[in-house]
């Protein structure tokens, strides 16, 4: 059953991430991101971050996403014309991407003893659910990093006002 | 029992589709929204391996990621406001002045 | 009674080390009185050494050689050589040679440097001259030899080219400087043979193993052969002789002591040395000593035949030394090495007094050296006149002067000896010896006799005067030598016993002996070939005074009929223009292709070049790249991510740290 939802959501990630690359307004990429988020959340599920995954759905999808279609439509971006742009983004980048693929592919796929299986929704072993072994090292070990984005989230807020400011 | 292995591959391929759109698309505000795709492919694979290594720290990773993603997207979304105020432009061609 | 002669002998070569630091370095400042003193000090100071080092080793009980070791130079397994000399009776004649008659010409160079300026440069060089010759005459190994050998070649360019502002003088020395370094090469060969094949550099083991060893001559080991040939490559270059002896004619352009010192009486006899040295080593090869005697002959009648017709009374002298160290050479040649180094003793003698007397004249007339121009000196500068007759008869090996009895020995010799080609080496010295006696007569008559030939201009500047008495005190001692200089070796034949023969036996052992030779053929065989050579001799002296002093103008008629011969031999048979066109420019051409073409304006300005090609470049790959574009730095960046994957995979196996 694994097999067979790793495959579904991770054909509909594909999917949407495809369908960001080749739709020409913004809006629809935006949404296509969406899409792509929510299977990433499902898949989540799957590998045992059922924390990770309701914090997809919730935060990144739910928030982020969110502005960044409030924005589209604030700046009312239209359809993308096809101007003509830098060569060697092109020439050099579409190459390098591919390059990028191949390798990584030819790593994990040559590593696949070495990584093992993934068993559904398999807990990290330790007895606990998934939220409690989270939140125990968050707030204990970790507990400084989480401080410290607490207060890069309010610099971000500042900035993000500073800079968006109507000049008078 | 889907090996581990698979997701990683699949994360490889969001990547580099991310990648791709970057490169491609012209307008900035769809070049931010593939930034946030490679970040989720990012993310797919610290999860594959904090499963497959039954640590917890990977998962950790993933939530600091997700909250500088947040601040990035919020900081980056006001600069291009600012960008189309000043410049009426959102295709990234434009955005030239660093040219020599 | 014999304090220590070990640590007194280092003192012959270093004490005119010291005098040339102090000239060297303080001599510009200092005047010429104090320059001349410290030079003559340290002159005459090995002289005395020496002639006390004579007393020691002729006295009852002394050593026949002594060995003085200072500290290894050259120490590491397989090889050693030490600085070390070695002071053997043949090394004493040499010594003798060289501290006796360098100091006489130290003296006479205050009279004759006395206007001239670089005074101090002038004792500097000839005190560093001194130096090494005496390090070579003194090293009891190849390698200090060839120090000395090498420092000789030095001092000869410096004081060649004394008068460096005129080109002819540069010139020589540079010629003199570049041929000595090609016989150097010779020599350098020979060295690396002998380190390849007995492991050593010492004179004394060398010869003990080839001593030991008679069956590498039995059995025709080609490496022995070879050696001796390199070396008298180096010999030829050093002593002057065919086809290396086109620099000393041209090192004339030095001053007069100069050309008394260095290529009459010393330097020049340092191949000769060399030769009778090692003579253990030629004796063991029948090809090189037949070598040696075929190019001491040909070079004696070769040099003579030139000489015949030289218009300048130095380059009369000049070829006059190529010939008699081709007289040495042949000496060698046969195995009569005691006789080769008897004429170089008389020869230093007499030939370092006609320079100096050949200087005293040139002196006399302010400058002129074309004998064509002189004449009738015989009653304006008496004293040279009187000793530089004492050198021509001694030449021309008149009896009873010194070089009679030298010059007859290695005739008598070369007649003698086994060489299947004596008879032929014996009739060239012959000639040669009858040309000899011709040229120095022509030269005596033209100088000293006949109607004055003087250009009224030059002696109307500074009137034809004798020369002061710092010049003319070693000339006379000189000539006095070159009387009596012969009679230490007075052959049995005449009722003498051979001193210089017997003294030199214990150095020359393997040599044939004389007194076994003359047991087979007797002394009536002696007697008469000493007579044809005097009869050559006066023969000589009969046609010079036909031509030059009875009938002046005949030699000139004869040379007018004979144009074209007479046209080879002026031209010196045009070997230089040989060398010229066919060694040099061919040379010149191609290092000049090579070095101008190839290495200055291919790499020197061409790396250049390349750098600031180079740059350009890659600031035009830069200026292309960086577009201000936000898509094409993203493309870039891509594939430079996509490069540090790959070295990330791929590249940790070529680390290792898989």
């Amino acid at each position: 059953m694994q097999l067979a939802l790793f495959i579904i959501f991770g054909a509909l990630a594909l999917g949407g991430a495809l369908n960001l690359l080749f739709q020409r307004h913004p809006i629809h990429s935006a949404l296509s991101l969406v899409v792509v988020m929510m299977s990433l959340a499902v898949l989540y599920w799957s590998l045992g971050a059922e924390f990770l995954a309701a914090a997809q759905v919730i935060v990144y999808s739910g928030a982020i996403m969110v502005l960044f279609i409030f924005v589209i439509m604030l700046l009312n971006a239209g359809k993308e014309e096809r101007t003509k742009g830098s060569r060697a983004a092109y020439a050099v980048g579409i190459p390098g991407a591919a390059a990028i693929f191949c390798l990584l592919s030819f790593v994990f796929l040559s590593e696949r003893g070495a990584l093992k299986s993934s068993n559904i929704g398999g807990d990290l072993g330790n007895g606990l659910d998934n939220i409690a072994e989270v939140s125990a090292m968050l707030f204990t070990r970790q507990l400084l990093p989480f401080e410290v984005t607490s207060i890069l989230i309010l610099v971000a807020i500042l900035g993000a006002v500073v800079l968006a400011r109507k000049e008078q | 029992m889907v090996p581990t292995a698979y997701y990683l591959v699949l994360a490889a391929m969001l990547f580099s589709i991310g990648i791709a759109a970057f490169l491609i698309k012209r307008n900035v505000i769809t070049i931010f929204i593939s930034i946030e795709l490679m970040l989720n492919a990012v993310n797919l694979t610290f999860v594959a391996f904090a499963h497959m290594w039954h640590q917890v720290s990977g998962q950790i990773f993933v939530f600091f990621v997700m909250v500088v993603a947040a601040a990035e997207a919020a900081v980056g979304l006001a600069i291009i406001i600012s960008i189309y105020r000043t410049r009426q432009t959102m295709n990234v061609d434009e955005l030239d002045l660093m040219k020599s | 009674m014999n304090p220590m002669p070990a640590s007194t002998i280092w003192f012959i070569p270093l004490l005119p080390f010291a005098g040339f630091l102090i000239n060297g370095t303080l001599g510009r400042r200092l005047p010429r009185a104090v320059v001349s003193a410290v030079a003559l000090l340290f002159t005459a100071a090995p002289a005395a050494i020496v002639a006390w080092l004579w007393v020691t080793m002729r006295a009852v009980g002394a050593p026949d050689a002594i060995e003085v070791v200072n500290r290894p130079w050259i120490a590491i397994s397989g090889f050693h050589a030490n600085f070390a000399f070695t002071v053997d009776r043949l090394t004493l004649i040499m010594l003798a040679v060289v501290t006796g008659v360098g100091f006489l010409i130290h003296i006479y160079s205050v009279g004759y440097m006395a206007h001239e300026e670089g005074y101090w440069r002038f004792f500097a060089y000839l005190n560093l001259f001194m130096f090494f010759m005496l390090v070579l005459v003194l090293a009891a190994n190849f390698l200090l030899l060839f120090v000395g050998w090498e420092g000789v070649g030095l001092c000869s360019y410096l004081l060649i080219g004394f008068y460096f502002k005129k080109k002819s003088a540069a010139d020589a020395g540079k010629k003199a400087f570049i041929v000595n370094r090609i016989g150097d090469f010779g020599f350098l060969l020979a060295m690396f043979l002998l380190i390849v094949h007995f492991d050593n550099l010492d004179f004394s083991q060398i010869f003990a193993t080839i001593a030991q060893n008679p069956q590498w001559q039995a059995q025709g080991a080609h490496f022995l052969p070879a050696i001796c040939l390199l070396l008298l490559l180096g010999a030829a270059g050093k002593s002057a002789q065919i086809p290396l002896y086109i620099w000393l004619p041209d090192a004339m352009e030095g001053p007069t002591p100069v050309s008394a010192l260095i290529h009459a009486a010393t330097m020049v006899t340092a191949g000769v040395y060399m030769v009778a040295r090692c003579h253990v080593l030629f004796n063991s090869s029948p090809l090189a000593l037949s070598v040696v005697a075929i190019i001491g002959a040909a070079t004696a009648i070769f040099a003579a035949s030139i000489g015949m017709v030289q218009h300048d009374i130095k380059r009369v002298l000049a070829y006059s030394t190529i010939s008699q160290l081709g007289y040495m050479f042949m000496a060698c040649g046969v195995g009569a090495y005691a006789a080769g180094i008897f004429h170089l003793l008389t020869h230093a003698f007499f030939k370092a007094l006609l320079f100096l007397a050949a200087g005293s004249v040139v002196h006399a007339l302010s400058g002129e050296q074309d004998m064509r121009k002189m004449g009738g000196l015989r009653t304006r500068t008496p004293t040279t006149f009187w000793c530089m007759s004492a050198g021509v008869f001694a030449i021309a090996g008149i009896p009873p002067f010194a070089g009679f009895f030298s010059k007859d020995e290695i005739l008598y010799r070369t007649f003698t000896s086994p060489n299947p080609l004596h008879i032929a080496l014996w009739l060239v010295g012959l000639l040669t010896a009858g040309m000899t006696s011709f040229y120095m007569f022509r030269l005596w008559f033209k100088t000293f006799f006949g109607e004055p030939r003087v250009d009224p201009h030059a002696s109307a500047h500074h009137s034809i005067h004798e020369s002061p008495w710092f010049m003319l005190l070693p000339l006379v001692v000189l000539a006095l030598l070159s009387v009596v200089g012969g009679w230490v070796g007075v052959p049995a034949a005449m009722f003498g016993s051979n001193h210089i023969e017997r003294f030199l036996d214990p150095v020359f052992t393997n040599g044939t002996a004389a007194e076994a030779v003359a047991a087979t053929t007797g002394h009536a065989l002696e007697l008469v070939l000493t007579l044809v050579s005097v009869l050559v001799a006066v023969a000589g002296f009969t046609i010079a005074y036909v031509f030059y002093y009875e009938k002046p103008g005949t030699a000139d008629a004869l040379a007018e009929r004979n144009s074209r011969a007479y046209a080879v031999v002026k031209n010196k048979y045009w070997v230089d223009e040989f060398y010229n066109a066919f060694l040099i420019t061919p040379l010149l051409m191609f290092t000049r292709g090579i070095l101008e073409i190839v290495v200055e304006r291919g790499v020197v300005n061409g790396s250049g070049q390349a750098a600031g090609a180079a740059t350009r470049g890659l600031a035009w790959i830069e200026r292309k790249q960086i577009s201000g574009n936000i898509r094409s730095y993203a493309g870039w960046l891509a594939i430079g991510a996509a490069a540090v994957i790959a070295v990330m995979i791929f590249g940790s196996s070529m680390w290792g740290t898989r």
